[in-house]
C-alpha cells in the first residue's frame, strides 16, 4: 500500500502530467485556452478571480519553498526553524485565506449566475472538485495544523519525500504515519496533476510573459509555402476536385 | 521605406440604404454558429445613436486604441504591457455580451406542441445563453432608424462632444447609416494588445487575423480594438473578427459584404504604403493631424520610384497593377473625397467612408429651396453646422476642414451632373470650386454612380502575390510536387467559379442576353431612343424608321 500511494501513484500522476501536456499541446492547440467566463459577467469575477490567482501564485511561491528547499539550506543562510515556520503560518495563512475567498465568489459566481453556470462543463466540475479539496485539505494542514494545533515539521517527511521523487531514489517510508491531513493533501493535490493536462488548468502554460518583450504589431506571412505542416493539410489536399 | 501593400475598403454612405443585407450574408457566411451568436463582423448603425455594442465610441469607458504618453510615445489608452499583464486575470475594460445584446431565439416547439387550448400558444423568447425565458430589451440594431426616440438617440457619444452648442430637435434631426467591418488597421491596436502575440496583420496584403490555434482567450484584444469588432466566442474561449473574407479575396472576388450590397456601395482594392512611417503618423502630437498623417503614408502607386521599390519588396506585376487602378486610392488620394473612422484613435483605420451629403440635400428639399443647386448646397453646407460638425467627429477627429471640402466636391457633383444631364451648358466654375477639373468631377461621377463590378472591386489574387516566392523556391518540376495546377485550392474554386475567365461585363451570367444594345438609363441624354426599346425583327419595316432613329416621342411607339 505505502508504495502504491507514495511510489506509483506520483509516478503515474507526473507521467500523465508531462505526457498529458505534450500530447495536448501537440493535438489541441485549439482547445488550449483560459476558456474566460468575463463576457457573461464581470462584477463578481473582478472581485473574485485576482483574489484567487494572486492568492494562488503566493501558495505556489511557499510550496516551492517549503517543498523544494531542503531544510539545511533555510537554516544555511540563517533561518532559525522558528523563523521559518512563523514566515510560512503568517504568509501561508494570508495567501491562503486570499485564495479561499476568491475561490468562494468565484464557486458561487459559477453556480448563482445562470451564463456562466450554463458554460460549465463536466470536465469543469471534476476539476473544480479537485481544485476545492487540494485547496481546503491545504488550508487544513497550514491552519488547522500548524497556526492552532502544535504545528507540523513537513519539512522533515513530506519534503524529502518529494524531492526524492525527482532524484530518481524514491523514499516512499517517509509518508508512513504522518498526520491524515497531510497525506489526504498530498494524494488529491496528485491526482489534480494528473487530470490537470485534461482540464482548462493548462492555460497555466501559456501565461504570456514573452509578450513584455515582444514587438508590438506582429506581421505574418500567408504560409502557402509548407501547406503539408499543417495538422488538417491531408485531408484538403486528397479531396478529388468535383465535377 | 518598407513598402507593404494593403486591401481596403472605401464605403459611400450616400448610397446606403440601411437594408442589413450585408450583415446578414456577413452573418451567414461567419458567425450563424454557437458561441458568436452576439457577434456580427459586419453591422450597420443608424447614426446619431448608441451604435454596437452600446456607446463603444466612449473610448473613457472602453479604453480602446492608441494614445499618447506624457512623453509623446504612442501606447495602448488600456495601460502598459505590464499594467495590462497584472489585468489579466479580469480586464477591468471589458464589454460583457450584455453590451451588445443577449442573443436569443423562439420556443418554436411549443407552437407545435401545446395542447389544445382557448388561446393561441405563443413562441416565448429563449436566451441562447442560459438557455431559460428571457425578455428582450436590447438587439444589435435596437435604435435602427432612430428607434427609441430622443432617449436613445441622446445617448450617442459623439453627440455629447458637439450637443454643448446644439440642443437636438428630435423632429428636425438628421439620420445616417453607417455599416462597419473591421477596419484592418495600418497600427491594428488589438494586435498589440494581444499577450500571446495571436493577431497578426498578413504582410501580403494587410489582413488581420486571429489565429485560432495560438489564441490563448486572455481578451485583451476586445478592448484594445476601439471600435469593438473582435469578440469573444464564449463557446471556444477564443476570439474572432473579420476576416475580410481572405479566403474570397485571395482569389480576387470581393468580400460577401461588398458583393452582396444592394447599394453597391462599397469599393474594394489595394493602396501601397510605407510601413516604417506608420508609428510617427500615428504619433502626431494633434488628433486632428491624423488624418493628412495617414493621407502621407500612403505611396503613389503611379510614381517609378514606388514601383521600383514595390518590385524590390517582391510584389507582383499583378498587385502594382491593381494598386494603380485602385478605386480605394482614387477616392481617397485623388479625388479626396473619402475620410477615415475615428483616426483620433490612431490605429490608422484602413476602411474608409465618402460621408453623405443627402442629409443637407434633404435639409435643403425641405425648405423648399433646390437642393441640387450648386450655390445653395454650398451655403447648405456651411450653414447646417450640426451635422458638418457630427460628421467630423466620426472621421476628422472634429476637424470640419476635411468634412467640408468632400462635402463640397460631391455637390460640385451633383450640380455639374445635372446641368449635363439636362443638356444645359456646363459650368466649369463649379468644377473649379473645388479644384477638380471637369473631367476629373465626370470620372469621379463614374465612379460613384455607374462603376461596374470590376471597377468597383479591384483584386488582385493571393496567387500573384506569391508568384516571386515561389519562383525563388522552384528548384525542380512543379508539375512534381502535390501543388501541381489542377490540384490546389485556387485551381479548384477557379474551375468552380469561373475566376478567372471574367465575363467581358461585370454584370455577368445575370446580364440580359441583348444587354449591350440597350441604353443605361443613367447615361441617356433624354433624346436618343437608340436601343430604349427592344430590337425590331428586321422583317417588320413599316413599324420602326422614324420613330427609332429621329427620337420622336415614345409614346407614339405603336404597340405590337
Amino acid at each position: 500500500m505505502t508504495t502504491l500511494l507514495w511510489l506509483t501513484l506520483p509516478y503515474v500522476a507526473f507521467t500523465s502530467f508531462v505526457v498529458g501536456h505534450i500530447w495536448r499541446y501537440r493535438h489541441d492547440q485549439f482547445g488550449w485556452t483560459t476558456r474566460s467566463s468575463q463576457s457573461h459577467e464581470g462584477r463578481l469575477l473582478r472581485l473574485g478571480s485576482p483574489l484567487f490567482h494572486f492568492g494562488l501564485l503566493a501558495v505556489l511561491g511557499g510550496h516551492v519553498l517549503g517543498i523544494g528547499v531542503p531544510a539545511s539550506w533555510t537554516a544555511a543562510v540563517g533561518v532559525s526553524e522558528h523563523a521559518y515556520h512563523l514566515m510560512s503560518v503568517s504568509f501561508g495563512t494570508l495567501s491562503g485565506l486570499a485564495t479561499v475567498t476568491g475561490l468562494t465568489i468565484l464557486l458561487y459566481r459559477r453556480f448563482a449566475v445562470s451564463a456562466v453556470r450554463a458554460a460549465t462543463t463536466t470536465i469543469d466540475k471534476v476539476m473544480y472538485l479537485m481544485l476545492c479539496a487540494a485547496i481546503l485539505t491545504g488550508m487544513l494542514n497550514t491552519i488547522g495544523s500548524n497556526l492552532i494545533g502544535g504545528g507540523y515539521d513537513y519539512r522533515a517527511t513530506v519534503s524529502p519525500w518529494f524531492r526524492s521523487l525527482f532524484t530518481l531514489s524514491p523514499q516512499p517510508a517517509l509518508m508512513v504515519g504522518i498526520p491524515i491531513s497531510f497525506q489526504i493533501h498530498a494524494l488529491v493535490v496528485l491526482v489534480l496533476l494528473a487530470g490537470w493536462p485534461y482540464t482548462r488548468l493548462v492555460h497555466v502554460f501559456s501565461t504570456p510573459v514573452g509578450y513584455l518583450v515582444r514587438p508590438y504589431i506582429v506581421y505574418r506571412t500567408r504560409d502557402v509555402a509548407h501547406p503539408s505542416s499543417r495538422r488538417y493539410a491531408r485531408a484538403w489536399e486528397t479531396a478529388p476536385p468535383r465535377r | 521605406m518598407r513598402l507593404m501593400a494593403q486591401l481596403a475598403m472605401v464605403m459611400n454612405l450616400d448610397k446606403c440604404i440601411g437594408c442589413h443585407t450585408c450583415s446578414v450574408t456577413c452573418k451567414q457566411a461567419w458567425t450563424n454558429r454557437s458561441g458568436v451568436e452576439y457577434a456580427w463582423f459586419n453591422n450597420v448603425e443608424t447614426r446619431p445613436g448608441q451604435g454596437y455594442p452600446r456607446q463603444y465610441e466612449d473610448q473613457q469607458r472602453w479604453k480602446g486604441g492608441w494614445t499618447l504618453t506624457k512623453r509623446g510615445r504612442l501606447t495602448l489608452r488600456s495601460g502598459s504591457r505590464f499594467k495590462r499583464l497584472l489585468n489579466i486575470f479580469a480586464n477591468p475594460d471589458l464589454p460583457e455580451v450584455a453590451d451588445y445584446y443577449e442573443p436569443w431565439t423562439y420556443d418554436y416547439d411549443n407552437l407545435l406542441s401545446a395542447p389544445q387550448m382557448d388561446t393561441t400558444p405563443v413562441a416565448r423568447p429563449v436566451s441562447l445563453i442560459t438557455g431559460e425565458d428571457t425578455a428582450i430589451t436590447w438587439g444589435a440594431n435596437w435604435d435602427d432608424d432612430l428607434g427609441g426616440g430622443p432617449e436613445q438617440i441622446g445617448r450617442d457619444p459623439l453627440l455629447t462632444k458637439v450637443s454643448d452648442k446644439v440642443k437636438l430637435e428630435f423632429q428636425q434631426t438628421f439620420m445616417f447609416y453607417l455599416p462597419r467591418i473591421c477596419e484592418h488597421c495600418l497600427n491594428p491596436s488589438c494586435a498589440a494588445s494581444c499577450p500571446s502575440g495571436a493577431i497578426y496583420k498578413r504582410s501580403e496584403d494587410g489582413i488581420v487575423l486571429v489565429d485560432q490555434d495560438k489564441c490563448r482567450g486572455w481578451r485583451q484584444c476586445v478592448t484594445g480594438c476601439p471600435y469593438k469588432k473582435i469578440y469573444f466566442n464564449h463557446k471556444t474561449g477564443k476570439a474572432e473578427k473579420c476576416t475580410f473574407c481572405y479566403p474570397r479575396v485571395e482569389v480576387g472576388i470581393p468580400t460577401v459584404c461588398a458583393e452582396t450590397c444592394v447599394g453597391r456601395l462599397r469599393y474594394i482594392g489595394v493602396v501601397f504604403y510605407d510601413a516604417d512611417a506608420v508609428l510617427a503618423a500615428a504619433s502626431v502630437p494633434d488628433d486632428k493631424d491624423l488624418y493628412p498623417a495617414q493621407l502621407g503614408v500612403f505611396l503613389n502607386p503611379h510614381d517609378p520610384r514606388v514601383v521600383a521599390e514595390a518590385e524590390r519588396a517582391g510584389i507582383s506585376q499583378e498587385w502594382i497593377d491593381a494598386a494603380q487602378a485602385s478605386p480605394i486610392y482614387k477616392l481617397i488620394v485623388d479625388y479626396q473625397v473619402a475620410l477615415p473612422l475615428h483616426p483620433e484613435y490612431r490605429t490608422m483605420p484602413m476602411v474608409w467612408y465618402i460621408p453623405p451629403l443627402s442629409p443637407m440635400v434633404d435639409a435643403l428639399a425641405g425648405t423648399g429651396h433646390d437642393g441640387e443647386d450648386a450655390g445653395n448646397l454650398f451655403g447648405a453646407i456651411d450653414a447646417l453646422r450640426i451635422p458638418v460638425e457630427y460628421l467630423a467627429e466620426l472621421f476628422t477627429a472634429g476637424d470640419v476642414g476635411p468634412v467640408r471640402a468632400s462635402l463640397q466636391r460631391l455637390a460640385a457633383m451633383r450640380a455639374h451632373m445635372r446641368r449635363v444631364n439636362l443638356g444645359e451648358p456646363a459650368d466649369p466654375e463649379i468644377a473649379r470650386s473645388v479644384r477638380l477639373t471637369t473631367d476629373e468631377i465626370e470620372s469621379m461621377y463614374r465612379l460613384l454612380a455607374i462603376a461596374k463590378y470590376e471597377h468597383r472591386y479591384v483584386i488582385p489574387s493571393a496567387a500573384g502575390s506569391d508568384a516571386h516566392r515561389l519562383d525563388a523556391l522552384a528548384t525542380g518540376c512543379s508539375l512534381e510536387s502535390d501543388g501541381a495546377p489542377g490540384m490546389t485550392a485556387f485551381d479548384v474554386m477557379d474551375d468552380k467559379f469561373h475566376l478567372t475567365q471574367q465575363p467581358a461585363d461585370g454584370n455577368g451570367a445575370a446580364a440580359p442576353v441583348d444587354k449591350e444594345r440597350r441604353i443605361n438609363l443613367l447615361n441617356w441624354d433624354g433624346k436618343s431612343t437608340n436601343g430604349l426599346f427592344a430590337a425590331v425583327p428586321a422583317h417588320d419595316p413599316q413599324s420602326n424608321g422614324a420613330v427609332h432613329t429621329n427620337g420622336a416621342n415614345p409614346a407614339v411607339e405603336p404597340i405590337r
